[in-house]
């Protein structure tokens, strides 16, 4: 049932980088319960502009929870308190009326905020460039089924592979620890044939690359894959673990 | 060294010193739980270990891996804070599936810490110690259980460092095996539950054990039989404590 609630936004406003951050107060009215968490936001923006008032920055970009760019600690939980969805998939109905909701950017010294909710998360990208891709030569295609895959790993493949890189799980974690990613992507070729050759230049690579940008270890709490809007397991840690060892191992 | 230098590579030595630590409690359960049916067994089990090579290089051993275990403890935590950053979470909760202790781990650390000091100084600094000294024991191994367990305080101290232990050990067991990477979707449930009814059966029978020797303490046949002087004994043990913890006490005249 659609209905309307009012409610306080206390939103983390922070200038630049180098500024002081602090938070602000917002008195939201009669807003549908059928409304995402970004249309809030928007509304709650566009009065702001109205009044003359900068704009809160977040990030957002395909609202349908699967190009990664959404984040936002919301309510002490990174996407909000729903699981399995990102704090695009959000809706107001999630909140009562006369609540207060906390709105914090992620928090993590390797994802320094920008901008109010806006954080950079390039370290991602750097980990990916490291070595989360599968080198081939070009050519004409293979046939689809020249290379047999179970279909246990395949679907595992698969299942890692639907990280979208937010970061929910360097939010999460106590440590800031970057692991659920990095494992989901070292995982989802590791499993597969194809990706399998350079596996252990690959979990070297970004690992050490992981380490050298100032993520946390690991303590396995559990809290980045409770946490993860696309519900990647912990065990890929523990194949990320086992194949790190194994390369080093040989080594 | 990636042993130093990666995050991967310093979980598994928290791992693998820590799952040899879980072995060691597990050795020294049993090796108490000999007092329970033989005190003439568990004299005769301290005599055989007394400081003898094969006993003093299990303790080098033993002592390399709690040293490596907590330096690695402070020093990962250390790291994993300046990680974290120093804005810390207006509001942040914790999700139903994270264990508390997971998340308390160096606070119960340094619990088990403190209770092992205790514990060092009760029986250790007058057992082994001495030997290695080449003085003179006081008395047999049983001797020391009874005039430690004779003191009000030891029970108390020795549940808290049990339960501490129990928490610490929940995690730590199953997270050992997570770090080494023996663990999967199917393995993770499996060791959660090993790790809990192993933790719980140790801990257990050390409590029984205590309970037990502080009932068998409060009878004075007994102290009497290892020769041990209650009133002196109290005086000794709390000063000794006392020195333990680094505090120096002059008389006031």
């Amino acid at each position: 049932m659609e209905s309307n609630i009012s409610f306080t936004l206390k939103v983390w406003r922070q200038a630049g980088p180098k500024e002081k951050g602090g938070f602000k107060n917002y008195e939201m009215k009669d807003i549908p319960t059928d409304t995402s968490f970004l249309e809030m936001l928007d509304i709650l923006n566009e009065q702001l502009i109205e009044k003359g008032e900068e704009p809160i920055v977040f990030d957002h970009d395909c609202r349908e929870g699967i190009c990664g760019m959404c984040s936002l600690y919301i309510n002490g939980h990174p996407h909000g308190p729903a699981t399995g969805a990102t704090t695009c998939q959000l809706y107001m109905r999630r909140f009562h009326d006369g609540e207060t909701i906390t709105v914090e950017p992620w928090r993590s010294a390797a994802f320094p905020v920008i901008k109010d909710l806006m954080v950079d998360r390039n370290a991602f990208d750097k980990i990916q460039q490291a070595g989360g891709y599968v080198s081939f030569n070009c050519g004409g295609a293979q046939d689809a089924n020249a290379v047999l895959i179970p279909k246990t790993a395949a679907d595992e493949a698969m299942d890692s592979a639907t990280c979208i890189g937010c970061g929910a799980c360097v939010a999460a974690c106590k440590n800031g620890s970057a692991m659920l990613f990095v494992s989901a992507k070292v995982s989802q070729f590791a499993l597969l044939p194809q990706g399998r050759a350079e596996a252990a230049r690959r979990v070297k690579a970004m690992v050490s690359k992981m380490d050298e940008l100032g993520f946390g270890n690991c303590t396995n709490t559990g809290a980045c894959a409770a946490e993860c809007p696309k519900n990647i397991k912990l065990s890929n840690i523990a194949r990320m673990n086992r194949e790190y060892l194994c390369a080093k191992i040989k080594d | 060294m990636w042993l130093t230098n990666s995050s991967v590579g310093r979980k598994m030595v928290m791992g693998i010193t820590g799952l040899f630590l879980v072995l060691f409690v597990t050795f020294h359960v049993l090796m108490n739980a000999v007092a329970l049916f033989s005190p003439e067994g568990y004299n005769a089990v301290c005599e055989f270990l007394g400081a003898n090579w094969y006993a003093i290089l299990g303790t080098l051993v033993l002592a390399a891996g709690f040293v490596i275990h907590i330096i690695y403890s402070f020093w990962l935590t250390l790291q994993n804070r300046r990680a974290r950053g120093n804005d810390a979470y207006e509001v942040s909760k914790r999700p139903a599936t994270v264990e508390w202790a997971s998340q308390n781990m160096l606070v119960l650390g340094i619990i088990v810490v403190c209770f092992l000091i205790v514990h060092f100084v009760q029986f250790w600094a007058k057992m082994q110690l001495p030997e290695l000294l080449g003085e003179h024991l006081e008395f047999t191994g049983m001797g020391y259980v009874y005039s430690a367990f004779g003191q009000v305080w030891t029970l108390p101290v020795y549940i808290i460092g049990f339960i501490a232990l129990w928490f610490h050990m929940t995690h730590g067991f199953w997270s050992a095996f997570q770090s080494i990477g023996a663990n999967n979707d199917v393995w993770l449930s499996r060791w959660k539950a090993t790790a809990k009814v192993w933790a719980t059966v140790v801990c257990l029978l050390f409590a029984v054990e205590a309970i037990w020797f502080t009932i068998e303490a409060q009878d004075k046949s007994n102290m009497d039989k290892y020769g041990i002087n209650t009133e002196a004994v109290v005086e000794n043990a709390v000063s000794d404590a006392i020195e333990a913890m680094g505090i120096t006490i002059t008389d006031v005249e």
